[in-house]
């Protein structure tokens, strides 16, 4: 591991937020399991649960929470300094915080997906479930890492397009369906494991294609912004 | 504005750090208005008040921020997007920034790892070892004094021996201890040949570790060369005395037959005395008052603040 990616993990666990990792993932197989132990049918409780709090929800926001922990933090206390003034190249930086800003989401959001997906209704469902996490997780990370670069207040700015651009719009306008991750999400789970559980919205095609251009723009940019990192003048 | 630059030493190679005609503006807000400058190796102070551009000077030579005119440049390469810099450059910011759940020597070493040296422990455990850190460097950094924090920050710019190291107020917050530590390491490192250069808003403490100086007020260099000729100037300045006594008159009368004295105002409130020179002035004025038989009630130096000497030397 590249004592970037080292510093940068020690930094995401060694912060208090990190907690806030647990309890969604928690609530998502507590949920799941409370159902499936009072034996209620998961056609009345699986669209709830995994589509409304697991892909809309727990997937973008655990994102949020790695994705600007592991550069909006460093820039926010200055310490993104220390590795700044490295010979080292702003696309190693940003390959090595985006390494592990995908993994830990990946791992923290799949990992209760295919538990759900199980719990709901097979081992299928919940390995779908657990593949479109870990491309969300991907397509999020690189465009909540590009957040952190273009604004001073990246978690406001990622809320925003969680709630207002997917949650809001999503529902009332059709074209932000395809520049949407979660729909992308969506409709590559549906597309492995078609259950009346998910309904996707657009192609698979356009959802693989577009997930992949999120990832890559997102962090072609955020290399392009580091470079060009200026710190405030006095601050007296 | 207008300003004059002082006769300034001009270097005759080339500096290790070169400023060219570098100006930097935020919006309609000029930050760095036209400044040219050399650093050579030996320890150079950067004087200011402050607000007058001396951190937007700093991150310009750093890398941190681009000039808006002219070039910045350290041995000929331009800083500015340019992270191969970072080999010959330290860089400790005045915001006291560290990853704290490290101990100093994790800290240091992980800088000398990003620096890509062969080895990483050795190079840290010698930075550790110029600072004085080596007894504390298997603490969590979180647990330090300002002092060790400032020492562990050092340590990790110097860890690659960088050509040239910029600190930016580096004795900010210092006790009175912690400060002569800090100068002489300073001093040491430009006597091994480092560049260095630190900013201060403190005469004192740039006359403490500095022999060159860059005196910048309202983003202009207003003088740079030997700190004793700036020195000079700074304190054959006019000085303005008010003075109260018994008979402001007479006295008035006596003074101005002095020869330290360049002019007096006789006001309601007492006399304001402009002197040439300091030390004279202020062995006579008591002499004449007790010769004269008049009592003095209050001698007050009016413009004693550190601004009042750099709007003087802005004036030229």
């Amino acid at each position: 591991m590249s004592t970037v990616a080292f510093i940068t993990a020690r930094g995401l666990f060694g912060r208090r937020r990190a907690l806030l990792l647990l309890p969604l993932p928690l609530l998502l197989i507590g949920l799941a399991a409370i159902c499936r132990a009072y034996d209620v049918s998961p056609d009345m409780w699986g669209q709830a649960v995994i589509v409304g709090l697991g892909l809309v929800v727990v997937l973008p926001v655990v994102a949020l929470i790695v994705g600007t922990g592991v550069l909006g933090s460093e820039i926010d206390d200055g310490t993104i300094v220390h590795i700044l003034t490295k010979p080292l190249a702003r696309r190693e930086i940003i390959l090595a915080k985006y390494a592990v800003a995908a993994s830990v989401t990946a791992v923290v959001s799949a990992v209760p997906l295919f538990v759900t997906g199980v719990l709901a209704g097979s081992v299928k469902l919940g390995a779908a479930l657990a593949v479109a996490a870990v491309v969300g997780a991907l397509a999020y990370s690189a465009l909540f890492l590009l957040f952190s670069l273009v604004s001073r207040r990246p978690v406001l700015v990622g809320l925003v397009y969680i709630l207002v651009w997917e949650g809001l719009l999503g529902n009332f306008v059709s074209g932000t369906k395809n520049l949407a991750i979660g729909q992308y999400v969506i409709t590559i789970a549906d597309k492995i494991a078609p259950t009346a559980i998910l309904e996707s919205t657009i192609g698979l095609t356009t959802a693989i294609v577009m997930s992949a251009i999120f990832t890559v723009l997102g962090t072609v940019a955020a290399i392009n912004r580091l470079g060009s990192f200026s710190l405030a003048g006095e601050t007296s | 504005m207008t300003t004059q630059t002082l006769p300034a030493e001009t270097p005759t190679t080339t500096g290790v750090v070169e400023l060219s005609t570098v100006s930097r503006w935020y919006g309609n807000v000029v930050a760095v208005n036209d400044i040219s400058m050399s650093l050579h190796p030996g320890v150079t102070g950067l004087l200011g008040p402050n607000g007058a551009g001396k951190t937007t000077v700093l991150h310009m030579m750093a890398g941190f921020l681009a000039p808006s005119r002219g070039t910045v440049t350290i041995d000929g390469k331009p800083t500015w997007r340019n992270p191969a810099v970072y080999r010959d450059l330290g860089l400790v910011t005045e915001r006291e920034s560290v990853h704290g759940y490290l101990t100093a020597r994790q800290f240091v070493t992980a800088c000398a790892k990003m620096q890509k040296l062969r080895d990483p422990a050795g190079a840290a455990q010698r930075a550790l070892e110029l600072v004085e850190m080596t007894d504390a460097a298997e603490r969590r950094i979180e647990t330090f004094s300002k002092g060790m924090r400032q020492r562990t920050r050092v340590a990790a710019a110097l860890v690659h021996e960088p050509r040239v190291l910029l600190l930016d107020e580096p004795f900010n917050g210092m006790d009175p201890r912690q400060r002569m530590h800090m100068m002489e390491l300073l001093h040491r490192l430009g006597d091994n040949g480092h560049t260095i250069l630190f900013s201060s808003h403190i005469l004192e403490e740039v006359e403490q570790v500095a022999g060159l100086v860059q005196v910048i007020v309202a983003g202009r260099l207003a003088a740079s060369g030997d700190y004793r000729k700036i020195r000079r100037l700074m304190t054959n300045r006019p000085h303005v005395f008010a003075v109260r006594s018994s008979d402001d008159r007479r006295l008035a009368v006596s003074l101005i037959a002095e020869k330290s004295v360049a002019g007096i105002e006789i006001e309601a409130t007492g006399l304001t005395v402009r002197a040439s020179d300091y030390g004279s002035f202020t062995r006579a004025l008591p002499r004449i008052a007790l010769d004269q038989g008049i009592r003095l009630r209050q001698v007050v130096p009016s413009d004693e603040s550190l601004e009042s000497v750099f709007s003087y030397l802005l004036e030229g």
